[in-house]
Formats: C-alpha cells, structure tokens, sequence
C-alpha cells in the first residue's frame, strides 16, 4: 500500500502546485498553438504511462523488500528470476516505447511543416534582446514578436553574437539562435493573447533578463499594428517631443539606437521606433511606464548588471523632455 | 587440482610488512604506489569537491529561493553553476567512481595490486593537480562562467575575453588524461590480474560495471579532450576551428562535445549500478538475479551509450529525420536498465531483505532511479524535448539521474566498504537518520523543478521575475536543499567519527560474498599473503574454506600465487577468460616519478594558461625527464 499512497500523495500535491501556479505563467501545457497542443498530448500519453508503470514497480519494489520478512524462511516465488527479468524489464518496456516511438513519430510529422502563405519574420538572438523583422513589411521592432491568429508564421532565427533559444512555452518548443547558421521554425497561434517567452540557451550574463512577448492578435488587428509601422509618423508631435529628439540626437543614444526617419542609426541596440507602444523594457524585464524607462536610460545596470547599455548622465530638464519624446514612439 | 585450506602460512608477517610498505611520512606519501592508499586518496579528495560544489549549490539555490533576490550577482551565480556542474561531474562523480574501483579492483578480483601501479599513481596526482587548476581560478577570483558545457562562441575569446575560461578549457584537458590512463588500468586488470578460478562469468558485477564504464571512457573522453583543446587553440592562439564567420562550426563543438558527454552520464551511473548490484545481492541473503543478463546489459549500455548525444542538440535546428535516429536510440537504451531493474527486484523479490544503511541508499536509489529514467525516457521523445530541454525539467531530470542515482549508491558504497576500507563501523543509527534526510530533502529539493519546467523556467537564470508562477515551488525546492544538505553533512561527522572511536570491523562483517571480504580489515599492504582460488560467483558463501593456492603452485601455477610471491614482491598474470594462472609479475615499489611527471604537465598547463613560453617548456622538460627515467627505471624496479 506505501508506494501507491506515496504516488497518489505525490500526484495530488502535483496537481495542487501546477493548479496554484498556472495563472499567469508560461505553462506549457495550457497550449495556445497547435505544435503545443501536440506536445501537451504526447505529455499526458506519457504521463499516464509514467504514474502507472511508477506505481506498479514501485509496488513489486516494496512487497519485494517487505515479503522476504514475513516468515523465517520466505515465501516461495511463483516467478522465476528470468520470469522477472524478461517480462519487466525487457517484454514490457519494449512495448511502451514502441508507444512513444509512434506518439513520437505521429507528433513530429504534424508539426513545423511548410504552409502556404505565411508571414515572415525575422529575430535575430542579439545580447540581451531581440530584433524582430517583418521583411515583406519593412520594418523592425524589438522583444516583441506580433502574429495574426491562424496564419502559419515563419519565424527565420538568426544569432548576432552567441547561441540563444526561442521559447514561447504555450506556443511551442525551443528552436535554437546559431551564429552562422539560419534555423527556421514554423508554428500557428489559435488563441489572441500576450504570450511570455524567453531565451532558454545560457548566453552570458544577463540571460536572465532575455525575455520577449508575442502578442497575437486577430488578422486586422495585426493589419493595423503593421501598417503603423512600415508607415511611422514623419516627426515630433509637439515642442516637448521635438527638444526631446534634440537631446536624443546629441546624446550618446543615437549611437547604438535607431529611430527610422531620424538620423539615430545605431544598431547595438534594439529599434527604437515604435518605443513608446511596447509594454515592456530591457527585454521584458521591467513594465514600460515613465519611471522605468527614466531609470532605465539613467542606469540600466542597477535594472540588468552588465547589459551593454551604460549609464547615462543627463540633465533633468532634457529627460524629461527625452522621456515626452520616447513615450510618443508609438 | 589439490587445493590446501586456509591454514598458517608460514611466512612471518612482520616481514610482509617490511617488504611492502611504504616509506613514513612525507616520502611515502609522495610515492606510494599501493592501489588502496591511492583509492582512498581518491574518495577523500572527490568528497572535499563535493562537498565545495555543495555549498555553491545552496547558494545558488538561496538567490533563486524568492523572486528578483540578491543574494549573490549574475557574475558570481553564473560562475557558480559553472563551477558547481563541472566540479561534480570531472573532480566528484567520476574520479570518486575511480577511487572505489582503485581500491576495490585488486582486493575483490583476488590480486595484490592493480597492473601499473605507478600509473595508478600518476593518475591520481593528474586528478588532484587539474582540481588545484581548476579552483585556482576561484583563488585569483576569476572563475569560469561558460557553464559546465562550455558551448562556443560564448566561450570564444571575444564574448569571454579573461583568463576565466582558459582555466575551465585547460583544466577539462588536463583532466582527462587521469580518467584515460586509469581506465587503461582498470581494463588490464580486471582481464588479467583476476584469481586463478575467477573465470569470465564468475566476475563480481562492480568488476564488470567498472570495465563497462572505462571501455566508454576510452571511447568517449578523447572527445571531450579534442573539443576543449580545439576551444584553447582558438583562445590561445587564433584558430579558427569554431569561429563561424572564419569557416569554422559551432556545432563542431557541441558534437564533440555531446560524444562524450552523454556516454559520460552512463560512466558515472553504470559503475554506481554495479555498487548497487553487489549492496542488494548481499542484503537479499542470495546471488545476483540474472547475473548473465545484467554483466550483457553493462556492455549493451556501453555500446548503445554512444549513439545518443543528439538528444542533447534537438533544439538546434538538424534535420527530423537525422534526430529520428538518436530519438529512437534514446528510447532503446531505457531496455538495459530495465534489465538490471528486474534483475535487483527479482533479487530483492527471492531472498531475505536487512534494511542496513547500504540498503537502504540502494532502495532510495532505486525509487528515484526509477522516475529519473521515466523522465529520461520522456527526454527522448523528440517533440517534447523540444519544450523541456533547457528548462528547468532537465534540471530536475538529471538530478535524479547523477545526484539520486549516483550520489545514493555512492553514500550506500561508503556505509558497505567502510568497515573493510577503515577497519572500523559507522554508525548504523546515523547513517539511517542520514539517509531518509538526504532522501526526503532530494524529493523536496528536486521533485518540484519537474514542475518548474512545465511552467516555462528555464535553466541558468540567476533571477526571476514574481508572478510567474515560480515563487513557491523555488522556496520549496531551497528548503529540500537544506535538508539534503544537512543530511550528507551527518555521514561526514559519522565518516571522521568512525575513523577514530568506531567499533573494530571484523574481516566480514556483513557476511558477504566477494574476495574482499576474506581479508583483513582494513587489508594487508599485500591484500593476499596467499592469493585465494575460487570456484564460484560467490566465493565467501559457497566455498566454505576458501582455499588458498598454495598447492595450486606446486602443480601449475607460478611460486606468485604463494605467499612466497608475497614475500618476492609479485603478483600473478592468469589468462584472460579461465584466468588460468600464467606468470609471475614483479610489483614496482614506491617511487616519486609519477608525482615528478603529473607535476611537469601541471607545469606545462600552467605555462599555457599564462602564456608564458618558458614555464611551459620547463613543464614539458620535467615531463620528458620523469617520463624517460620512468621507461629507464623499468628494469629495475622491477628486478
């Protein structure tokens, strides 16, 4: 009876955790895409098959270790040695994972296929943040990733400096960022929804802090986030906002940012150019709002030690006015 | 054949001694060649590591026990879990495994030392000069922070320009050559050292565990060798073996890398399999179920071992069809293990169970080795690597694989050969207060990383952000941590309590099967003074006496096998599969030229790390002049 009330206590505590722990969180079984929603299948095939042949072993574990016991000399076995060995741990074994070899097989045939028609997109792996191209569109943007609901995605990943992973759990498994070489991975979401991912390959010191969003949106929606921004708007919108881009142009800022339409190039940071409409900074590591993004320009290394970004020194009337343009990059 | 009992031998012990041990004091220490002062040396030195890399562990685990915490910085976190993996993988598991094996090879296989003794030795001061390298890096307070694993082009010279990752890169090198040379040593002994009688299918399991594990290391090390000496080529001096924009690859390296890597695993879990095997076996009152079957599966292990390693490369973008191949290969090598899994339940199921401390770590280990090979299983299934690997379930997947697989049957190996090792008893009372704390402490520590996983964490982060859903399930698993730590911490205190005021150990105090039992405890520095004869896979419960081959001499075999073999300083070489015996071998005696020779590669290393031109040449100078005076002394050491 101990092993299977150890499981069934085990199980229950599983469950009581994942429960407690799903909302809000990257689950990677509360699928959002079809290559998840395989996966969560295969998972719950073999989790099925996992508490089964945990209980049952972990039973003859148990009555093997305590039988002997009972009496002096021990009871005489219906089950010979090799009954045990070819049976549990050849016979039964072979035809579980001749299961999962088919779940395998079946999962991977229906998954990253080529489809017709789908929206390219290209993120390149860059320390500690992500470009995000849209090449038929024209325009980068940065850490978030837009896809309309429904249409097949390819996403073309490519690495800047060392090797990153692409990881959207409730979309789908990891696809790695390699320098030299042009991996893709085609994938679909179902749901609308802002979806939690992160780099998932040890790229140096702040991969902690290499985080994105995708944001999935139904096909208009995703028209209209599009058009906005092959089509940004021509300059400032007001006197604030114009000295703010003064100061951003004579700053170091403009150095390794660029703001299509401006003179500000760079490219060691992320684009600049929708800035304002993104919902968080530093690679999904802080919420975009006025204060964060002060001290983010301030010093981002109190937020994301040993980030590229350093600390700059300027005077307060100038942030603000910084801060007034920035926040009107939408 | 005549066979005489176990009776007086004639031969003054005292005399044994004299011829036989080593010098006192520091020259002694210094050349040694006796393979249980070795072992021992080994096992103590492994478990300073661990215990270090434990401590990293705890830290780590406190900086990840609360969101956005501050217990340490990214640089110092980062360079820890760098530390901590390969602290436990090249200066723990494997040479700890190689101390076991040192010391128990000769004893258990019924001979008076290993086949080169001096290589023994020079193995050993390999090992423990490259963990001095390596923790230099700590002393000058720039350790490496590439990861265990040490993926380029993050480690390249460009991304990670300091001296950090020349230590890790030379170190690993340097490394290596004491793994290789000691499997070298393991194969030829327990081939051709073995009992007179000891034929091939009478071999103890550990024996075949151990020659299962250093033909892999043969095999695979070289690898992991190549991949880390191409890294310091391009670090050191500008190639261009794994820098893509010159022609070079970066998956070169993770191939290279991974061909070791993953038979590695299987070189630290089959040897502690095999400790296993020998713990159950005597604890159920009975042989081994199916000895034939798992001795197969030891080696079916080795050879599937090597077709595995993309399993570690799914995410990276190779064809479905090629990763098919090494997911199925995955799911196959599950088939051995169940193997020797019923083989132990069989066992257990047909005899008698004593729940003695090294039982129960057997037990442990197999209630976790279970789910950790369930999990391994899961990682095999392509799709679903695609989401786990990297992420936290790994984490906990291979914990339950090195830690409670390996680690168990390390601590239950410990609690067993103590007595024998020692002379004296550990405490059976700690030591089962020991082993449900580590036990209960590693399924809190661990069992929740599983979950982790699923929740999108993945490995390597030093922080994380609250509301995610990963704040409780990290306290849990800080709180495990502790528990498991303190619980290894008790069979340290029960480990140097013993030393000194544990009850004397009789000769067999388990009442077990193997030759090592029928020595002294702790043995002879000559093991045998009469090499005994065996006529049965279980020599000390089926050969009542155990006779020695004294007679055998006079008949066929060489005067070795005499304690008169004893007293001339030999062993004895018998044929490989009937272990026939064949000649005599002259035992070397102490001598300082493996410590000069590791010293002048030491040296050398330390010239490359530096870069300095001339250190390194006086290092490679004092390798060639221990070397030659090594190939020179030959003759008359061994006359």
């Amino acid at each position: 009876m101990r092993a299977p009330a150890r499981l069934a206590f085990v199980a229950a505590g599983l469950v009581f955790l994942t429960a407690c722990s799903t909302h809000g969180s990257p689950y990677m079984f509360d699928p959002k895409g079809p290559e998840a929603h395989r996966i969560t299948s295969v998972w719950w095939l073999m989790f099925t098959l996992a508490a089964v042949v945990y209980v049952v072993v972990a039973g003859f574990i148990f009555v093997a270790a305590f039988r002997g016991r009972r009496s002096e000399t021990g009871k005489p076995s219906r089950i010979t040695d090799n009954g045990f060995i070819v049976v549990g741990g050849i016979a039964v074994p072979f035809v579980i994972l001749m299961v999962l070899a088919w779940a395998t097989v079946d999962a991977t045939n229906h998954v990253r296929r080529p489809e017709k028609n789908p929206l390219k997109i290209e993120v390149v792996g860059k320390r500690w943040w992500w470009s995000v191209e849209y090449p038929d569109q024209h325009f980068t943007t940065a850490n978030e990733v837009h896809v309309p609901v429904g249409r097949p995605i390819e996403l073309g990943l490519d690495a800047a400096d060392v090797i990153h992973s692409f990881w959207v759990p409730q979309i789908g498994g990891k696809v790695d960022l390699i320098p030299g070489q042009h991996n893709v991975w085609r994938f679909k979401v179902d749901e609308p929804g802002t979806y939690r991912g992160q780099c998932a390959e040890y790229c140096g010191v702040q991969h902690a802090h290499m985080a994105f969003l995708v944001v999935a949106e139904s096909p208009a929606a995703f028209d209209t986030w599009a058009l906005r921004r092959e089509n940004p708007p021509s300059g400032p919108t007001g006197q604030l906002e114009a000295t703010g881009q003064m100061v951003f142009m004579r700053s170091p800022c403009a150095g390794c940012h660029t703001i299509r339409g401006t003179a500000a190039t760079g490219t060691i940071g992320p684009d600049l150019t929708d800035v304002g409409s993104r919902k968080m900074l530093g690679a999904a590591t802080v919420p975009n709002d006025e204060g964060h993004l002060a001290g983010w320009i301030l010093d981002a290394q109190t937020i994301k030690p040993g980030a590229l970004m350093p600390p700059i020194s300027i005077e307060p009337r100038d942030l603000q006015a910084l801060l007034a343009y920035l926040r009107s990059l939408k | 054949m005549a066979i005489a009992d176990i009776a007086p031998l004639g031969v003054d012990e005292h005399e044994l001694e004299e011829i036989w041990s080593d010098a006192p004091g520091i020259p002694g220490f210094f050349s040694t060649v006796d393979h249980k002062r070795i072992g021992m040396r080994y096992i103590y030195t492994a478990f300073f590591f661990f215990f270090v890399s434990g401590l990293m562990a705890l830290v780590m685990r406190s900086q990840l026990s609360a969101p956005d915490n501050h217990v340490v910085s990214p640089y110092t976190f980062n360079q820890m879990f760098t530390m901590h993996g390969t602290t436990m993988i090249f200066l723990f598991n494997t040479p700890v495994l190689a101390g076991f094996a040192n010391y128990l090879l000769p004893i258990e296989l019924g001979t008076r030392d290993m086949a080169f003794p001096r290589l023994n030795a020079f193995s050993y001061w390999i090992f423990v000069l490259s963990g001095i390298f390596l923790y230099a890096s700590f002393v000058v307070g720039k350790m490496p922070d590439g990861g265990w694993f040490g993926y380029t082009p993050y480690t390249s010279k460009v991304y990670n320009p300091g001296i950090n990752l020349d230590f890790w890169g030379l170190g690993i090198v340097f490394v290596g050559i004491s793994t290789t040379v000691g499997a070298v040593n393991f194969i030829v002994t327990s081939f051709k050292l073995r009992a007179p009688g000891m034929t091939i299918n009478r071999i103890p399991i550990f024996v075949w565990a151990v020659l299962s594990m250093a033909f892999m290391i043969l095999f695979a090390v070289p690898a992991v060798t190549l991949a880390t000496a191409l890294l310091e080529l391009d670090r050191l001096f500008g190639t261009a073996f794994f820098v893509p924009h010159l022609g070079g690859s970066t998956l070169l390296y993770q191939h290279l890398f991974w061909f070791w890597g993953h038979p590695e695993v299987y070189i630290l879990f089959v040897p502690a399999t095999g400790m296993v095997s020998m713990i159950i076996t005597v604890f159920s009152r009975r042989p081994l179920a199916g000895y034939i079957w798992v001795a197969t599966a030891l080696i079916a292990i080795a050879f599937i071992s090597f077709g595995v390693w993309v399993h570690h490369m799914f995410a990276t973008g190779m064809p479905i069809q090629a990763m098919s191949f090494f997911s199925a290969v995955s799911l196959i090598i599950a088939i051995p293990s169940g193997v020797q899994f019923f083989a132990w339940i069989a066992t257990m199921w047909r005899g008698k169970v004593e729940f003695t401390t090294p039982m129960l770590f057997a037990m442990g280990f197999l209630l976790i080795f279970l789910l950790g090979g369930i999990t391994g299983v899961m990682v095999a299934v392509l799709p679903f690597d695609w989401q786990v690997t990297d992420s936290y379930f790994v984490v906990a997947h291979f914990h339950y694989v090195l830690n409670g697989a390996v680690v168990f049957p390390i601590f239950g190996a410990i609690y067993f050969w103590y007595p024998k090792m020692v002379g004296r008893k550990l405490s059976e009372r700690w030591g089962h207060i020991s082993f449900w704390m580590m036990f209960i402490g590693f399924n809190v520590a661990f069992f929740p990383m599983h979950i982790l996983g699923f929740l999108g964490m993945p490995r390597r982060v030093y922080t994380y952000p609250s509301g995610l859903g990963w704040d409780h399930l990290n306290l849990i698993s800080a709180i495990g941590a502790v528990i498991f730590a303190v619980g290894t911490g008790i069979t340290l205190v029960n480990w140097v309590h013993g030393r000194w005021w544990g009850p004397k150990a009789e000769d067999n105090p388990w009442d077990a099967d193997s030759l090592e039992w029928s020595t002294t405890s702790p043995p002879p520095e000559y093991n045998f003074a009469a090499i005994p004869v065996v006529a049965s896979r279980h020599p000390l419960w089926e050969q009542h006496p155990l006779p020695h081959a004294e007679a055998l001499v006079d008949e066929e075999g060489p005067k070795s096998l005499s304690a008169e073999g004893a007293l001339h300083h030999q062993n004895t070489e018998t044929t490989g599969l009937d272990a026939r015996p064949e000649r005599a071998l002259e035992l070397p005696h102490p001598t300082y030229l493996p410590f000069v020779l590791a010293l002048g590669l030491a040296v050398f290393f330390v010239g490359l790390l530096v870069k300095a031109t001339i250190v390194g040449a006086f290092g490679v100078g004092m390798a060639l002049v221990g070397l030659t005076w090594w190939a020179w002394r030959t003759d008359v050491d061994l006359s």
